[in-house]
Formats: C-alpha cells, sequence, structure tokens
C-alpha cells in the first residue's frame, strides 16, 4: 500500500506539489488526470526519487517503510517501477546488458543468486512477445532508434520484466496511435500480477478505457482537488477541466 | 637532459658492441639532435600538453638489454633480418624529434617484423613488453615492422608491468608498408601509476594498402603517444583509433598526424577517452592534406566523457588542407556524464556506481566494436569491464605476474 500525506515538493526553488495526499491500496488502480503544468509528473518523479526533487514536507509510505529515505535503485527493489513519459536512450548499452543488470541487481536485493544466462534470455523472449517487440530491437541499445510507440512498449516489457507491486505510467499514452496504444494498454493488463497496484497519468480517457481504474483524481496547481469513479474520467472527456477549476476559484 | 648525454659517452662502447651496424650508424646525429635540442617545451607544438623534462628527469637506470629467447614467426632481432630490411632502419622516423633521437642513441636492439611479400599470416603476432625489475629503469624500445607487397598481418604489442617499481619507456615504432599490403596494429597499454610511457609510431604506406591502428590506453602512470601516418601511395587507407580510460592522477596525451601526400586515400580517425577523478587527457590531431592530394576523403573524431568536475580534457582536432576536391570533417566533443540515462538505469534498479560504469563502458563501445579481430574484441570488452570496475588486471596466466 502507497500512503502519501501532506507531499510538498519544489525544483529549482520552485514548489509544484502543495500538499497530496493519496492511498492507493494493492491491486486497486488509480488515475491522475489534470492539466499541464499541475505538478502530475512531478509526483511520479518524486515517488520514484528524482534528485532533481526536493520534497519539503510530507511524508510517502510505501509497505509501511518511509519511501523518501530510500535511494531511487532502492525504490525500484522495493517493487515501485515508473513507466517514462521520454524513456531515454542509451547508446553503447544493450538492452539485454541493461535488463539483466537490473533484474539481477533486484535479485541480489532479495538474497536471491543471479539468474542464469539460458533462463534470462528465455524470460525475455516470453515477456517481449507479450507486447510484441521484435527480437531486433531486444539486441539494439536502450531505446537507441526507437519508434515512439516501441519506447512505450518497452517501457511495459521491462515492466514485465521487473514484476513490480506498483506501476506508475506517466502519459504512457502520449504521441501513440491506436494500435499501439491498445497493444501497449493490453500489455499491461496482460502483465500485471492481480495483486499490484498502478498510478496512471493522463490526460486523455481513451488509455482509462482500457485500464479501467477504481479511483479517478483531478490534479490542479499541486493539490488533488477532486476525487470520483470512473465516470469522473468520462466527465471531464465531455466537458474539461474548467468547471472544476472554476468550482475552486483558481486561475487556469 | 645531461644525465642521458653523460650516460651515452660512459657506456658508448657497451651499447655499440651490443648493437649492430644500422644502428651504431645512426647514433651520431642522434647525439647531436639531443644535444642541441634537449627535451622539447611545452611551446613546441607538439608537445604542447605533455610535461616532457618532468617525465625524464627522475634518475633512472638504463636499460641495455638486447632482445633474448626464441622469437616467433616472422620476427628477427634486427642483425638477423634481411639487409635490406634492416637498411630501412631509422628511415620512417623524425630524426629531427629529440625524443625519438634519445631513443636511436641508447636503443640497443630493434625488433624485426617482416612480412614477405603476398603472405597473409594467419594468427597475430603478439609482442608482450613486460616491464620487471626492482629499481628504477628507462627502456628504450625499438620495433621495425616491414610489410613487403600484399603481405597481410595482425600484431598486437601490449605494455605491460610485472613489478611495482617506476618505469620510464621511450618506445619507437616504425612501419613500412609496401602496395597493397594489410596492416592492423594494436597497441595496448595496461601498466601502473609508476609507469611513463612515450610511444611513437611512424608509418609509411604505399600503395592501396591499409593500415588499422588501434591504440588503448587502459592503465598507466603518464603516457603521450605519437603517431605519424605518411600516405604516399594513392589509394591506401588509414584507420587510427584509440580509448583511454583515466582516473586518479593519470596522464594520458595523443598526439597524431595523418599526411595525405596524394590523391585518392581515405582516413578516418577515432578516439574517445573517459576520464574521472583528477585525471588529464589530451588529444591533438592534425590531418595534413598535400597540394595535388586530390580526392582526399577524411574524418576525424575526438569524443570524450569527464565524469568528475576535476578531470580534464584538452582537445584539439585540426585539418590543413591544400588540395580543392577533398571531403574532409573534423569534429571534438567534450560531454559529462548523461544524468537522464543515470537516473533511468537506477529506476530499474541498478546502483548508482554499476550505471555509471556501464555508461563509460558504453562510451568507448565503439572504438572496439570497430576492431577487426574479434577475438580481440571480446578480450578488450573483458578487460575495459575489469578496469572500469577497478580490478587492475593482471595479464592472467602469465608466469611473471604470479
Amino acid at each position: 500500500m502507497l500512503k502519501i500525506e501532506n507531499l510538498h515538493a519544489s525544483i529549482g526553488g520552485k514548489e509544484i506539489l502543495k500538499g497530496i495526499n493519496l492511498t492507493v491500496r494493492d491491486g486497486e488502480v488509480h488515475a491522475i488526470m489534470g492539466l499541464n503544468g499541475a505538478g502530475k509528473s512531478t509526483l511520479s518523479n518524486v515517488i520514484v526519487g528524482h534528485p532533481a526533487y526536493e520534497v519539503t514536507e510530507g511524508s510517502i509510505i510505501w509497505d509501511g517503510k518511509d519511501l523518501l529515505s530510500l535511494k531511487p535503485e532502492e525504490r525500484a527493489h522495493e517493487g515501485i517501477f515508473l513507466s517514462f513519459q521520454q524513456p531515454v536512450e542509451i547508446p553503447g548499452v544493450s538492452m539485454v546488458n541493461f535488463m539483466r543488470a537490473a533484474l539481477n541487481a533486484q535479485r541480489k536485493y532479495r538474497g536471491l543468486e543471479p539468474l542464469p544466462a539460458g533462463d534470462f534470455l528465455k524470460l525475455m523472449r516470453e515477456k517481449r512477445s507479450i507486447v510484441e517487440l521484435d527480437s531486433k530491437l531486444a539486441s539494439r541499445s536502450v531505446n537507441e532508434g526507437f519508434s515512439g510507440g516501441e519506447k512505450k512498449r518497452n517501457e511495459i516489457f521491462q515492466m514485465a520484466m521487473l514484476e513490480p507491486k506498483l506501476t506508475i505510467l506517466d502519459e504512457t499514452d502520449s504521441g501513440l496511435d491506436v494500435d499501439a496504444l491498445r497493444i501497449v494498454a493490453e500489455g499491461f493488463n496482460k502483465l500485471r500480477k492481480p495483486e499490484s497496484s498502478a498510478i496512471v497519468i493522463t490526460h486523455y480517457q481513451r488509455l482509462l478505457d482500457y485500464l479501467k481504474p477504481d479511483v479517478v483524481h483531478v490534479l490542479i496547481d499541486g493539490r488533488i482537488v477532486k476525487t470520483g469513479g470512473p465516470e469522473l474520467a468520462t466527465e471531464i472527456e465531455n466537458r474539461g477541466f474548467d468547471w472544476i477549476t472554476k468550482g475552486l476559484g483558481i486561475k487556469d | 637532459m645531461r644525465q642521458y648525454i653523460d650516460f651515452y659517452s660512459e657506456v658508448r662502447k657497451t651499447i655499440k658492441s651490443r648493437s649492430c651496424d644500422e644502428m651504431n650508424a645512426q647514433r651520431e646525429e642522434a647525439l647531436q639532435t639531443f644535444s642541441a635540442q634537449g627535451f622539447p617545451s611545452p611551446k613546441v607544438e607538439r608537445y604542447r600538453y605533455a610535461k616532457v623534462e618532468a617525465d625524464f628527469s627522475p634518475n633512472y637506470g638504463i636499460a641495455l638489454t638486447p632482445i633474448a629467447g626464441k622469437l616467433p614467426p616472422y620476427c628477427f632481432r634486427i642483425a638477423d633480418a634481411e639487409p635490406r630490411v634492416r637498411t630501412l632502419y631509422n628511415s620512417v622516423a623524425d630524426t629531427t624529434d629529440s625524443i625519438v633521437a634519445l631513443n636511436t642513441l641508447l636503443c640497443v636492439d630493434t625488433l624485426v617484423v617482416h612480412v614477405p611479400r603476398g603472405i597473409k599470416v594467419e594468427h597475430p603476432i603478439q609482442i608482450s613488453n613486460i616491464l620487471k625489475g626492482e629499481q628504477d629503469t628507462m627502456v628504450n624500445r625499438r620495433i621495425l615492422i616491414v610489410m613487403d607487397d600484399l603481405a597481410e598481418a595482425d600484431v598486437i604489442i601490449t605494455d605491460l608491468a610485472a613489478s611495482q617499481s617506476r618505469f620510464l619507456t621511450n618506445q619507437v615504432i616504425e612501419v613500412v608498408m609496401g602496395d597493397g599490403s594489410h596492416l592492423s596494429l594494436y597497441e595496448v597499454e595496461e601498466t601502473h601509476l609508476l609507469c611513463t610511457r612515450y610511444g611513437s609510431v611512424f608509418v609509411r604506406q604505399g600503395k592501396d594498402s591499409s593500415l588499422h591502428h588501434t591504440s588503448l590506453t587502459l592503465f598507466n602512470g603518464h603516457t603521450r603517444n605519437r603517431l605519424d601516418v605518411q600516405l604516399q601511395g594513392e589509394g591506401s587507407e588509414v584507420t587510427a583509433n584509440g580509448c583511454v580510460i583515466a582516473d586518479k592522477m593519470q596522464r594520458v596525451d595523443n598526439n597524431t598526424l595523418i599526411d595525405h601526400q596524394v590523391p585518392n586515400c581515405q582516413s578516418n580517425e577515432l578516439y574517445k577517452y573517459v576520464l574521472d577523478d583528477s585525471a588529464v587527457g589530451a588529444f591533438a590531431g592534425k590531418v595534413l592534406v598535400r597540394e595535388g592530394a586530390q580526392k582526399t576523403v577524411s574524418q576525424e573524431t575526438n569524443a570524450n566523457l569527464c565524469a568528475t568536475r576535476s578531470a580534464r580534457m584538452y582537445s584539439q582536432p585540426m585539418l590543413e588542407i591544400y588540395a580543392d576536391d577533398v571531403k574532409c570533417s573534423h569534429g571534438s566533443t567534450v560531454g559529462q556524464m548523461n544524468e537522464s540515462a543515470l537516473f533511468y538505469m537506477r529506476q530499474r534498479g541498478i546502483d548508482e556506481k554499476e550505471a555509471r560504469l556501464l555508461l563509460k563502458a558504453a562510451f568507448i563501445t565503439e572504438v572496439i566494436e570497430n576492431i577487426p579481430l574479434e577475438s580481440l574484441r571480446d578480450r578488450l570488452h573483458v578487460l575495459v569491464d575489469k578496469r572500469l570496475r577497478g580490478e587492475l588486471s593482471k595479464c592472467e596466466g602469465c608466469k611473471l605476474c604470479k
């Protein structure tokens, strides 16, 4: 379970998150919607420990542990996975070596021996086929020369390899056409463990049609201003955010 | 400087008695050059980034040991080489250079690699220079590689140190490449912090010949490498690559000259440095396209990664063109660790140290991937990984290091 209380965070001295409260129970899918600049990506970056962001107040408790005291890699080992809005290209580091290093680091953290090479490659093949990532991509450098859709599929593939307990999808739908979105979303549904939870950050209803969130939050100006069921996403799709911001007296 | 001249006067007879006529014939001129010039100061263009005086001033014992033991195929002591090969001694090197002159003055023997016309040497020829001894020692080494027309070979020269003394190596390699010959020449330095190396390679290429030179500085103290290639025959090509890994207070300076003297030649140069801690790197590479050397195609790249704020890189790619129908480009970059890549890797669970290591290895992998010899490529990937992990790799399987 993830429990965020009164979270304040800033970047370069500018406060972006102004008191976030959010609880995500095991097995739940939460959607976070909001306009650009509301703080959605900041929230995901703070959860995974991006060094550029400074937490000035509040706490994040993950499975009873103080998440903010852990390094980014330790948070990953504790089962938190971020599907990046813009996956990073790493020329010269092959997908195979990258995934092997990641998986074996996780196993080491959990007191397990490294996975034998044969088993590892078999696992790569299995998970890869689910997101229709072809073998050529898997033998290339991390994200190098991948199309936008391939990069997003590659994120879901990595999620499948690492089997996190909490996945954050940061605008995974951005830059995807309808077919690519379907592959990514269906891949996510197939690969996600039932007891794992997810935070889905998006502008649009489209991705949520596939992912079927249990709870929908609206993030505006660094605060969660509205929380509801899946119907809230539909309403935002139809009416935009104006009716919410107006009600709060916040300038856009 | 005086100490070297005095030493020579004292042991002149010994040196000459242990050497051969072709080498002895060059000593007087070398003495004059060295006495007149002394050690080059940083004002001398090609020594801008070297600290020659400081590197040569310690009181070293000077080794005067001829080559001994059984030599591999195609390798000879100069005295046993064919007369026409012996006469090539000191014919390619820059005799006006005082570091070369010092080598010519003090070196007692030359290892000759001679591949006769049309012979394709199947197995790589490996020459290992192993520095060993309890005393601080200066070594003057000389290698002459003669590739007759249409000859082909891979030559790997490794510099290793088997004891923790202070060593100074002054090495000169001369390469004469006949028409249509192919040579892959690899120089791998893997010594220790107390080792200083001055390495100079001089190459003369004939028609349609091709040279692939790779210089790898994996571990060292202070290193200054010079590579001069004269493309004298039409249709010849050279690939000059290098990679440097340096940290602590290590210093590595590569200074190259690719001299396009005739039309229709190609040169490709790629040097990559990974510098950590307070390491200092320098690369100065000149591509000279002489008048009439039309249709020259040349590309020169120097890319560098400074992993800390205290690491320093001096990069100076140069193009000098006196022909009007050529395709030449040059470029240089100095960058820091890619922070977004680092974070991406950490988010996947790879700890920061390992992530940095993977990024450093990735940066220079291009140079290693360019190596045509597969077995060496595989070995180097392992060596680079070990080097970056701080496991000062000793030459495994070698009796001397056990």
